[in-house]
């Protein structure tokens, strides 16, 4: 359950459908990750679903180069692993850029 | 390829032609045994036209740019070919200067990389008389080379230290990008208990922005300062500027292709294997291997104008040498991780999967034989095949 419905998850608490998210999961994922969602965190989020349903894989390097925002910025986000937490409150997969 | 495909094309009508700068080809695992002084820098180099067979074409020379719509390469010296088919083998190479201070002051003084024959050397004779203190094993960003490499890395320098009768004078961390010790999460639990116990501790999570030359220190985005007296680092990992300069590449400069049959997805007539393609598998020589047997079928199937019907399926097998003469076997792909089990036979091994031994870590020297005499032959291993064999595999 998050904000009031039924999600399927994964172990790692990754959305498996990204047609069940909306803004209401997102806050409630951030709250979650101790994260206070600023229109910047939104713009962010934003151009990381827009990737995803383009089908752009995605890493932190070519976020920093999106224009969106600079990796230091990126850190300054989300402290924390930022494109897990980032991808995570987006509602996408976790980036498989690591292999 | 070229000796894949010379033996299967028509000679009247196929030329094959091997473009390539070096003189020299390098046997890469051999990098990480060579600042051990494991093996010596003599065994690990050979000519390459001593690989080239007879029939095909060598031309020793820098290519200038790729002109993919003209299908035609460009060389340095204003020579010009044309081609029908390209397979671009471009590999990867490191990027140190990517990282801020990284190639700076200490570079090759006390922050080193093993991954180029000349930094390995480097790394060799710095370590014949190093006195101790806290030595840092990093990787910059993923992907690199052989993920595996960095943590065989920390496992051969506990055991050269305790060979030495001086691992008490020497620290080693292991710092990560990732949030373990390697990017899948069966041998991610092996791997970690292994470095407990050789007392190696784990920095996780840890993305450098810069390297301060004067304090000996990484810093990271997030403001974390890691000090070191020796940093033994992967830089970031770059396709050939080549293929930046032909436009054909990422941002990394790797050739986006399809993860099954290896063609390009920008030209046709273009295909990318091993470490020059951007597809999700890693970039292990083994890789290269497994994918030389499905393109050079998928090069038939292209010339005969059929569909591509052979597909990789990310298929890599690599022993990670975890040091005093023992090593352990992975064997993995796109949908598995890697499993335990015996490998290549099923239930009677000798190699046994995810687990420790002696018969593991003489597979990986024996390796060198093989590379040399069979791989850049050509020739196939026997009972070792392109796709993953599921049979004697434990799957979760």
């Amino acid at each position: 359950m998050i904000a009031g419905k039924t999600i399927a998850v994964n172990e790692e608490g990754y959305l498996i459908n990204f047609s069940q998210w909306d803004r209401t999961i997102g806050e409630e994922l951030a709250k979650e990750a101790s994260i206070n969602l600023t229109p910047s965190h939104w713009n962010l989020i934003n151009y990381i679903q827009g990737e995803y349903k383009k089908e752009i894989p995605l890493t932190i390097r070519r976020i920093g180069k999106s224009g969106v925002v600079d990796i230091k910025g990126l850190y300054q986000l989300f402290p924390m692993a930022p494109l897990k937490t980032a991808t995570k409150i987006a509602g996408v997969p976790k980036p498989a850029s690591c292999i | 390829m070229a000796n894949h495909l010379h033996n299967k094309l028509n000679k009247k009508e196929w030329a094959i032609t091997v473009m390539d700068e070096r003189k020299n080809h390098y046997y890469q695992p051999g990098f990480l045994f060579l600042p051990f002084d494991l093996y010596t820098p003599e065994a690990l180099v050979q000519p390459i036209q001593k690989f080239i067979p007879r029939d095909v074409n060598f031309i020793n020379e820098s290519i200038e740019k790729i002109i993919a719509g003209e299908n035609r390469v460009e060389m340095a010296n204003g020579k010009s070919y044309s081609y029908d088919i390209l397979i671009v083998a471009t590999g990867t190479n490191i990027a140190p200067e990517e990282v801020e201070g990284m190639h700076g002051d200490e570079w090759e003084k006390s922050v080193f990389n093993f991954y180029t024959f000349e930094g390995a050397l480097a790394l060799r004779n710095k370590l014949r008389d190093w006195q101790g203190g806290h030595l840092v094993v990093h990787i910059t960003e993923m992907p690199i080379k052989c993920p595996v490499a960095p943590l065989e890395f920390a496992f051969l320098a506990d055991s050269f230290f305790k060979h030495k009768g001086m691992r008490e004078k020497v620290n080693i961390t292991y710092v990560t990008p990732l949030s373990g010790a390697f990017t899948k999460p069966t041998a991610t639990k092996a791997l970690e208990h292994l470095l407990g116990e050789k007392n190696i501790s784990i920095i996780s999570d840890f993305a450098i922005e810069r390297v301060d030359n004067d304090k000996k220190a990484m810093i990271d985005y997030g403001g974390k300062e890691i000090l070191f007296d020796l940093l033994v680092t992967v830089p970031t990992n770059k396709g050939d500027k080549l293929i930046e300069r032909s436009g054909l590449g990422d941002e990394l400069n790797y050739v986006p292709a399809n993860k099954a049959t290896l063609q390009s997805l920008q030209y046709e007539n273009i295909f990318a294997i091993g470490d020059a393609a951007a597809i999700p598998a890693s970039k292990a020589g083994s890789v290269a291997h497994f994918e030389a047997e499905i393109l050079t079928k998928n090069i038939l199937h292209y010339i005969h104008n059929e569909p591509l019907t052979e597909e990789f399926d990310g298929h890599a097998n690599c022993f990670i040498e975890t040091g005093n003469r023992r090593a352990l076997l992975i064997d993995f792909n796109y949908a598995h991780e890697p499993v335990t089990g015996t490998f290549p036979f099923a239930g009677l091994g000798p190699l046994e999967l995810l687990k420790e031994s002696h018969m593991n870590h003489l597979g990986k020297i024996a390796f060198k034989w093989i590379y040399w005499h069979m791989l850049l032959k050509g020739r196939h291993i026997p009972f070792v095949s392109g796709k993953m064999q599921e049979s004697g595999k434990e799957f979760v």
